[in-house]
């Protein structure tokens, strides 16, 4: 497959992990339709699946910029090299986003083996962006040993990161009020880690009682472990060690146990449909067969009940 | 007057003249958003005589001293620095002969941080915002033929305070003076650097170990220095409202009263040489009603949560600053009008110390003529506006008593979600204080955007002008000249003494002793600035700001 | 497609209100902003630059230190290898440091009392003239 000259160069920039070239590939998979970065994503696509994934999510205000602040140094520590998508929301509003994960990191910016990316949701739920996949796959490709993936977790929109990371941190703290949060049996079942950040706070010893008593419940195999962390200390790389170990356990549990294998082929499955069902729906959407039946007049008979609204989607499916 | 003397007159009087001459706005209100009546009557206030007191008794609204400017006028105490300690020695002097009547230091920003004028994290900052001082050597420089036994001393030094003191205490020593005769302040507030200033260094629990070390070592040895000026005048500059002023202020203040009895203080043994400092802003009656408010508020706070018991525990002492975010780079003359309407605001508000802004501020450090002209304004009003010759001559206006009262209500309100939240430095972690004063600041840049407020000269009034000329400009080698001077002291002192010194030092850290003995013998033996707070560096780690936009 | 913009704080100076409100206000006109917070190296702030990739690069500086440390932002974009970004800047200026800075390869500088639409023009502005190159 012979690709167009930029698109090799980005191939060639990223496979030498130039930093610049991963920035601009990261770029180019965020802004590009699916026809025109396949070829580029098609051509890294022998070269992902290393980089082991770890997301990790929760409420704004539950530290998690700090812990991965504090978990970049402890993998950095073991020799590994790391990657860094932190997700922030855009504003439904004006679109526009500010994104300010990158502050709790900013000490990592020099060294060569960390590559730190701020990304905005651009209008995706599930507190990931739709192109947050193809990033990952750009990182995994250029050759970070971990990838990390930072979120906002909201509530139950938190179900996107469990399709692509290996191993799920979700992180809580005390003092929010929203202990009841915790309850919400969506968010619960998605971790494979619970922490209880800031664990030097009042309410932290009842949130961490709470969130153990559900876990205990879980069915999940193997049970998730609970932490508790004090991220901001400074003596305090040993708990964010400690985080750091059970995350790695965590991995290598699966990954001997074949779960890893099984998790990833999970993944595999459900992007494909979400790939090929945005593949179908936006050619549907561009038939002219179908874009016939979006007109004013249409839409207005259907308000007025001249028309029904079930008849028209079976003329949809006829005309394609 | 009669309860139905302000209706009959809004129906008989008012509201007719109104449908022919409408008002210029629908809706009035201050500054800070209050909104404000078209007129105030005996009916607004209730039993403020209750709430008022007299000047010199709890709680303190009308003053904290019987006789207040028919005693003395406030301190005239000109902020300055710059550059090396020689040139501001010479400014120092300067303003002291001008009939300044206190001093006040103003260090660079690696001073401030804990760098040495040679660290890599200095670069392009070394004099620029105040003077530059590396070692005990540059102290002495600072104040050279200036007796430390005849002026009072203000430093506006907050993570690196213990090490300025020390360096006080010891230029004092070789001058002959003792400790017990120092007078001064360092300003030595973390909280609101965490808030609104940024020039902090370490987390805020050592912080607060250090800051009540300082309050313990001068209860004993320094007896007359204040040994903090907790500040709202960042958070004003921040963008807050007055409300936020005054409740973050007290709020801190009542944060570190708390940590130094936790410590096991006394608090009638410290609370008496706490001081504040506050911002004086463009809305001046606001502003006078805010001081008052601030007053009775930290009154009731150390009487009733805190068993103050002595008088003095419970009178709030503050300097003033005139608002250096309201000045203008467009028409700078106009800035003296500004900052004059401010300091006038300052002093019917009872400020115990008080700096003028100097009209080229918006641009750079004040040339000699701009800083005389600041400090020849408060001598204007000291003595030829007549307004010091009586005590708190606002008092008893139905406005100023119901504009007190209201920042008062609406200050405790802040003050009690604190408290909920923990305390101010949870409220600080939890990002809850930068997250008001974010939102204030954004709505008055708006209204600024929008023309809702009307600055004179940048958003109306505008005129073509040439850029400023006669600006002051730094010395730009002055980094230069202490790089090499750093690296003289460095080879000629005993460096064996200065390891050793820092040695103890991080024992006494470690030990949780009282760090001031320690510092002062390193200061001693020529130890820099930065080896010292390094050395605080590595037991305590640094503080990382949790951000909220 | 999103423009983006680095915020940075170059030097010591803590001084964030105007860099946070000008965050704020191009978050609400649309662009995606990354702010570094305040304590920046000019290197960290390049290598931030280029690892989020953005259009844009403002800097906010009130402590006097701008004419040694904006011209070494742009140098360290050049060490990095980029060219492309634009790099603007404000503070406490004088109008008389304007040239220089220009002369070292700041685009512009809004100094105080300037208005946010007068920032938002600039970078429409700028973004017009580089799609059009592209173009």
């Amino acid at each position: 497959m012979k690709l167009n000259q930029e698109i090799q160069k980005l191939v060639d920039g990223i496979l030498k992990k130039d930093m610049r070239s991963i920035a601009k590939a990261v770029s180019f998979v965020e802004n590009s339709d699916y026809k025109t970065k396949k070829p580029f994503l098609q051509a890294i696509f022998p070269y992902t699946g290393k980089a082991k994934v770890i997301g990790i999510t929760g409420l704004p205000g539950a530290g998690k910029s700090t812990i991965t602040d504090k978990l970049i140094k402890a993998f950095r520590d073991d020799g590994k090299s790391v990657g860094v998508l932190a997700v922030d929301p855009s504003s439904p509003f004006t679109k526009g986003a500010i994104l300010g994960d990158r502050i709790r990191m900013q000490n990592h910016t020099l060294d060569k083996d960390v590559y730190l990316r701020s990304m905005a949701s651009r209008g995706a739920l599930g507190g990931l962006a739709q192109t947050t996949k193809d990033a990952l796959k750009v990182l995994d490709a250029s050759g970070y040993d971990i990838v990390i993936i930072e979120t906002v977790g909201v509530g139950q929109n938190e179900i996107d990161i469990v399709k692509i990371a290996d191993c799920v941190v979700l992180t809580y703290a005390p003092g929010f009020g929203d202990e009841i949060q915790a309850m919400k049996a969506g968010v619960m079942e998605i971790a494979d880690i619970y922490v209880v950040n800031k664990a030097d706070r009042d309410f932290s010893q009842k949130l961490f009682k709470e969130i153990s008593d559900i876990v205990n419940l879980s069915s999940k195999e193997p049970k998730p472990k609970v932490l508790k962390t004090i991220a901001t200390n400074p003596y305090e790389q040993s708990n964010i060690g400690y985080l750091k170990e059970e995350i790695v356990k965590y991995i290598d549990y699966v990954e001997t146990s074949s779960n890893l294998k099984k998790k990833r082929i999970s993944f595999i499955e459900s992007e494909l449909i979400d790939t090929l069902t945005k593949i179908i729906i936006d050619k549907t959407l561009q038939n002219q067969n179908v874009k016939a039946f979006f007109d004013k007049k249409t839409i207005d008979k259907i308000y007025n009940k001249e028309l029904n609204f079930y008849s028209i989607i079976d003329k949809i499916m006829e005309a394609i | 007057m009669s309860k139905n003397g302000y209706k009959n007159w809004q129906e008989k009087t008012l509201i007719p003249y109104i449908k022919k001459n409408p008002t210029r706005k629908e809706k009035f209100h201050t500054s800070s958003y209050i909104d404000i009546k078209d007129l105030y009557t005996e009916n607004d206030v209730s039993d403020y005589e209750q709430n008022l007191g007299y000047p010199g008794q709890y709680p303190f609204t009308r003053g904290p001293y019987p006789t207040m400017y028919r005693g003395q006028h406030w301190t005239m105490r000109q902020y300055a620095g710059f550059g090396t300690a020689k040139e501001s020695n010479e400014r120092y002097k300067y303003l002291l002969k001008q009939g300044q009547t206190g001093l006040s230091v103003a260090f660079d920003l690696p001073t401030q941080i804990g760098y040495d004028s040679d660290s890599p994290m200095s670069e392009g900052e070394v004099g620029k915002v105040g003077v530059a001082i590396d070692t005990i050597d540059d102290m002495e420089t600072l104040f050279k033929d200036i007796p430390l036994d005849k002026v009072s001393t203000s430093m506006t030094i907050n993570a690196t305070a213990f090490i300025l003191l020390s360096m006080y205490i010891v230029v004092g020593k070789k001058q002959g003076v003792e400790k017990k005769l120092l007078r001064g302040t360092i300003q030595n507030d973390i909280l609101k650097e965490y808030i609104a200033r940024g020039t902090y260094i370490y987390p805020p629990k050592p912080s607060m170990r250090i800051i009540t070390d300082i309050f313990d070592y001068c209860a004993k040895e320094v007896p007359k220095w204040n040994t903090i000026s907790i500040s709202g005048y960042h958070i004003r500059e921040a963008g807050s409202t007055a409300v936020q002023e005054v409740a973050f202020t007290l709020a801190d203040g009542i944060e570190y009263v708390k940590s130094a009895i936790e410590k096991g203080l006394n608090v009638d043994d410290f609370a008496g040489r706490l001081s504040f400092f506050f911002n004086a802003h463009n809305d001046i009656l606001e502003e006078v009603a805010k001081f008052r408010a601030a007053r009775r508020i930290w009154a009731k706070i150390m009487k009733e949560r805190f068993n103050a018991k002595n008088e003095k525990s419970q009178m709030l002492r503050f300097h003033t600053q005139t608002g250096g975010s309201t000045l203008t780079a467009q028409q700078p003359e106009n800035n003296i009008i500004r900052v004059t309407l401010q300091a006038l605001a300052a002093v019917l508000g009872g400020t115990q110390s008080l700096h003028t802004n100097s009209m080229d501020e918006a641009l750079a450090l004040p040339t000699e003529k701009s800083v005389r002209i600041a400090l020849r304004t408060q001598q204007i009003i000291a003595y030829e506006s007549g307004v010091a010759n009586v005590i708190d001559p606002l008092g008893g206006s139905y406005y100023i008593e119901h504009l007190t009262d209201t920042i008062e209500q609406k200050a405790w309100e802040y003050i009690n979600k604190i408290d909920e939240l923990g305390g101010m430095v949870a409220a600080i972690e939890q990002g809850f204080v930068q997250k008001e004063i974010q939102e204030s600041a954004y709505h008055y840049q708006m209204d600024i955007e929008n023309k809702e407020r009307i600055i004179v000269g940048v958003n109306s009034f505008q005129i073509e002008e040439e850029p400023p000329k006669d600006l002051l400009k730094v010395n730009q080698q002055v980094s230069i000249e202490q790089i090499k001077k750093l690296q003289q002291i460095k080879s000629q002192r005993d460096n064996q003494k200065v390891l050793k010194s820092l040695h103890l030092l991080k024992d006494t850290i470690k030990s949780n002793d009282n760090v001031m003995p320690a510092v002062i013998e390193c200061v001693e033996n020529y130890a820099t600035l930065q080896e010292i707070a390094d050395t605080l560096r590595q037991e305590f780690g640094e503080y990382k700001e949790s951000v909220v936009i | 497609m999103a423009i983006r913009i680095l915020i940075a704080k170059p030097g010591l100076d803590g001084h964030d209100r105007g860099a946070k409100f000008v965050a704020r206000a191009l978050q609400e006109r649309g662009y995606e902003v990354i702010y570094t917070g305040i304590r920046q190296t000019p290197k960290q702030i390049a290598i931030a630059a280029v690892q989020e990739d953005v259009d844009f690069v403002g800097l906010s500086l009130l402590s006097g230190a701008h004419n040694e440390l904006f011209p070494k932002v742009v140098e360290e974009l050049h060490n990095a290898g980029v060219s492309d970004i634009v790099v603007f800047g404000g503070g406490v200026i004088p109008q008389s440091d304007i040239e220089f800075l220009k002369s070292k390869g700041i685009k512009a500088i809004f100094g105080p009392g300037t208005s946010i639409k007068t920032i938002v023009d600039f970078i429409e502005n700028e973004t017009k003239s580089r799609n059009s190159k592209i173009g």
